[in-house]
C-alpha cells in the first residue's frame, strides 16, 4: 500500500511542477508590473537561499559570504554592462564570484564553526571598504550608474538563474558528492579517513554555490539603476539566506525554497505596510520560529503529518 | 613481506613526546597487537600512520612506499583503513550510506556507483549489519556502531586495517563476536594492526605484539614472549586494566 501511494505521488508532483512552470513562464504576459517585480524579488531570495544551502546545508559551515558573492556580481555587471551583451555580463558576474569563492574557500575552509562565519563576514566588509577606498582615492567617483533593462527581461533571466540553481542543488544533493558533503557535516575527520578529499570538495562546492549568487547580483544590478559599495555589499544579503533557510527548515531540500518564498513575500508586505517597524516585526517572527520550530516550517509540516498518520492508524 | 614499516617515528605535543623514536613493522597477513597503558601513545601512532597527525621526524612506509606526508584521504586510497577509539560514524546518515561512502571514495581505483553499492552491501553482510541498512547510524547500539565502522573501513578495500580499541565498552558476548570478526577479516587476506587494552582478548588472536610505554617501544614479540617479559610485567601487566580483565 505504501508503494502505490509513493508511485501515484510522483506524477502528481511533476504535474504540479509543470503547472507552476507554465504559470511563471507567462507571468509577464498577464501579470501586473508590480507582480513581475515582486516575483523577481522572491526569485532572487530563493536563489540566494538555495545557493547558500548547497554548501552550508549539508556541511554545517555557516557562511556569511553571500553578500560578497552577490555584490561582486552587482559590481561586475555595473562595470561590464555598458560594453557587453547581457548574457556575457551575467556569466562574468557568476564566474567572478566563483573565482573569489575558490580563493577564499581554499584559504578559510580549514577554519571551523564561528571562525569560518566571522571570516566570511569579514570578507563582505573588506571588499566593501576596499571598493570605497578605490572609488574615493583612485577614480574619485562615488558609486556607478547601471544600464537599465526592462522588467520582463530581468524577470526571465532571474527565472533561468533560479531554475539552474534549483537543478544544481537537486543534482548535487542526489549525487555521491551530496552524501560526502553530508558526511563532512557529521564528522569531517572520519570523512577524510574514508577517502574523501575534504578540502577540495568543500572548496569546489563553496565556489559552485557562489556562481548563482554572483549571477543573481549581476541581473539585479540592472534593476537598481544606481549602485555603490554600501548597496552592493549590504550585510543583510549575508544574513537573509541563513535566516530564510532556518525559517523554512534545513532538514529537507525544499524547506529552504518554502522559507525563501514566505520570507521574501513577508518582507515585501511588511516593507510597504509598516516601513518603520518592518525589521522589528521581522525579527520577532524569526525569534519565534527559531524558538518554537527548530525544524523550521517543514519540520512543523512533517510533525503535523506524522501526527495525522498516527491518528489514522489509531482509528483503524 | 613488510606491509608497514616505521623508522624513528617521533611526535611531540608541545614539550611532551607522545611518540619518541619508535621503529616498528607489520608483515603481510599478520595480526599485530599494539598495547600499552593509557596515554602510552597508541592512538597517536595510529593518527600518524593514517595521516591525521603530521610526524615531527621519522618515516612511515606502506608496501615500501613512503606514506608519511600524504593526506588522510590519500593514505586511505593507498590501502590503509582505520577505525576510531571513540566511534566516528555519520550518525544521521543511514547505515548503508555510511559504508557506501567508503566504497565510493576510499578505494584505490574508484568504482562505478553500481559496483560501490554492491561492495557496500557485501561489507555490511560481512559484519552482519545488512538487515539494518536503512537505520540512521546513530540509532545503532555501541557494538553495532563499531561494526559499522569496520564495515565502512572494509568498503574502502584496504590491505591494512588499523583497529583502535574495538572491544572497549562491549559485553562478553559482543567481545567474542568482535574477536571472531577480526580473525575473519584476516582470513580475507587483510593485514591487521590493532590497539587493545584488554590483554586476554588480544593474546589469543595476535601473531605478534608491540608494547608502547610513555611513547617508547619497550617490547615486541609473540604473545608468549610478551607475557614472559620482565619489563612488560613491570610497566604494564601490573596495570589496573590487566588486573580488571
Ligand atoms: N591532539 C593532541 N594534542 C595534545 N596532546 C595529545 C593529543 N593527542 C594525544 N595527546 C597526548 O599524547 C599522549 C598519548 O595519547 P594517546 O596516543 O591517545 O594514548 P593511548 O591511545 O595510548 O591511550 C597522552 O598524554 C595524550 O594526552
Ligand atoms: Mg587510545
Amino acid at each position: 500500500m505504501d508503494k502505490t501511494t509513493v508511485l501515484s505521488k510522483k506524477p502528481l508532483f511533476l504535474g504540479l511542477l509543470f503547472l507552476l512552470f507554465i504559470l511563471f513562464a507567462f507571468l509577464p504576459l498577464y501579470g501586473s508590473v508590480y507582480s513581475v517585480i515582486l516575483v523577481t524579488a522572491i526569485f532572487m531570495h530563493i536563489v540566494l537561499t538555495v545557493s547558500w544551502v548547497i554548501f552550508s546545508g549539508p556541511t554545517g559551515y555557516i557562511s556569511l559570504a553571500s553578500a560578497a558573492f552577490f555584490g561582486v556580481g552587482i559590481y561586475t555587471s555595473a562595470i561590464l554592462g555598458k560594453t557587453f551583451p547581457l548574457p556575457i555580463v551575467i556569466c562574468f558576474g557568476a564566474l567572478t564570484s566563483f573565482c573569489l569563492a575558490l580563493f577564499v574557500g581554499a584559504l578559510t575552509l580549514r577554519l571551523r564553526g564561528i571562525y569560518f562565519s566571522m571570516f566570511t563576514f569579514g570578507l563582505v566588509l573588506l571588499i566593501q571598504q576596499l571598493l570605497l577606498w578605490y572609488e574615493v582615492n583612485i577614480t574619485h567617483t562615488r558609486g556607478r550608474f547601471v544600464i537599465v533593462i526592462n522588467n520582463a527581461t530581468i524577470y526571465y533571466v532571474m527565472f533561468a538563474i533560479l531554475a539552474a540553481t534549483i537543478l544544481t542543488a537537486y543534482f548535487i544533493s542526489r549525487s555521491k558528492y551530496g552524501l560526502a558533503l553530508q558526511s563532512i557535516g557529521e564528522d569531517e575527520e572520519a570523512s577524510a579517513h574514508t577517502g574523501i578529499n575534504v578540502t577540495v570538495l568543500k572548496t569546489i562546492i563553496f565556489a559552485v554555490s557562489a556562481l548563482f549568487a554572483g549571477a543573481a547580483g549581476a541581473i539585479m544590478a540592472t534593476r537598481w539603476t544606481y549602485i555603490d559599495p554600501f548597496i552592493a555589499f549590504n550585510p543583510l544579503f549575508s544574513f537573509m539566506p541563513v535566516l530564510m533557510a532556518i525559517f523554512g527548515g534545513m532538514g529537507q531540500f525544499y524547506g529552504s525554497i518554502i522559507g525563501a518564498v514566505i520570507f521574501a513575500y513577508l518582507q515585501e508586505m511588511l516593507i510597504t505596510r509598516f516601513p518603520y517597524y518592518y525589521m522589528l516585526i521581522f525579527g520577532i517572527i524569526l525569534v519565534v520560529v527559531i524558538l518554537y520550530l527548530p525544524g523550521g516550517l517543514v519540520g512543523l509540516l512533517q510533525k503535523w503529518r506524522k501526527g495525522d498518520l498516527a491518528e489514522k492508524h489509531a482509528n483503524t | 613481506m613488510r606491509i608497514l614499516e616505521g623508522e624513528g617515528v617521533t611526535k611531540y605535543f608541545g614539550g611532551l613526546a607522545a611518540i619518541s623514536n619508535v621503529g616498528f613493522h607489520v608483515d603481510q597477513g599478520e595480526i599485530v597487537g599494539l598495547i600499552g597503558p593509557n596515554g602510552a601513545g597508541k592512538t597517536t601512532l595510529f593518527n600518524l600512520i593514517s595521516a591525521a597527525l603530521v610526524l615531527n621526524s621519522g618515516v612511515i612506509k606502506f608496501k615500501g612506499e613512503k606514506i608519511s606526508g600524504l593526506k588522510p584521504h590519500q593514505v586511505c586510497r593507498a590501502g590503509v583503513a582505520r577505525t576510531f577509539q571513540s566511534v566516528k560514524i555519520f550518525g544521521n546518515i543511514p547505515v548503508l550510506g555510511n559504508v557506501l561512502l567508503g566504497s565510493l571514495f576510499g578505494t584505490s581505483t574508484g568504482m562505478s556507483s553500481a559496483d560501490a553499492a554492491r561492495e557496500a552491501m557485501e561489507s555490511l553482510e560481512f559484519v552482519g549489519l545488512s538487515t539494518m541498512r536503512a537505520t540512521p547510524a546513530k540509532d545503532l547500539t555501541l557494538a553495532n556502531q563499531k561494526r559499522l565502522e569496520v564495515a565502512r573501513a572494509l568498503a574502502t578495500q584496504p590491505d591494512l586495517l588499523l583497529i583502535d580499541e574495538l572491544i572497549a565498552g562491549l559485553n562478553p558476548t559482543e567481545t567474542a563476536q568482535a574477536m571472531e570478526l577480526v580473525t575473519r577479516i584476516r582470513d580475507r587476506g587483510i593485514t591487521i594492526l590493532m590497539i587493545e587494552h584488554v590483554m586476554k582478548a588480544i593474546m589469543s588472536i595476535c601473531d605478534r605484539i608491540i608494547v608502547l610505554h610513555h611513547g617508547e617501544k619497550i617490547a615486541e614479540g609473540t604473545p608468549q614472549e610478551i607475557t614472559a617479559s620482565k619489563t612488560v610485567v613491570e610497566v604494564y601487566l601490573g596495570d589496573q586494566a590487566y588486573a580488571g580483565s
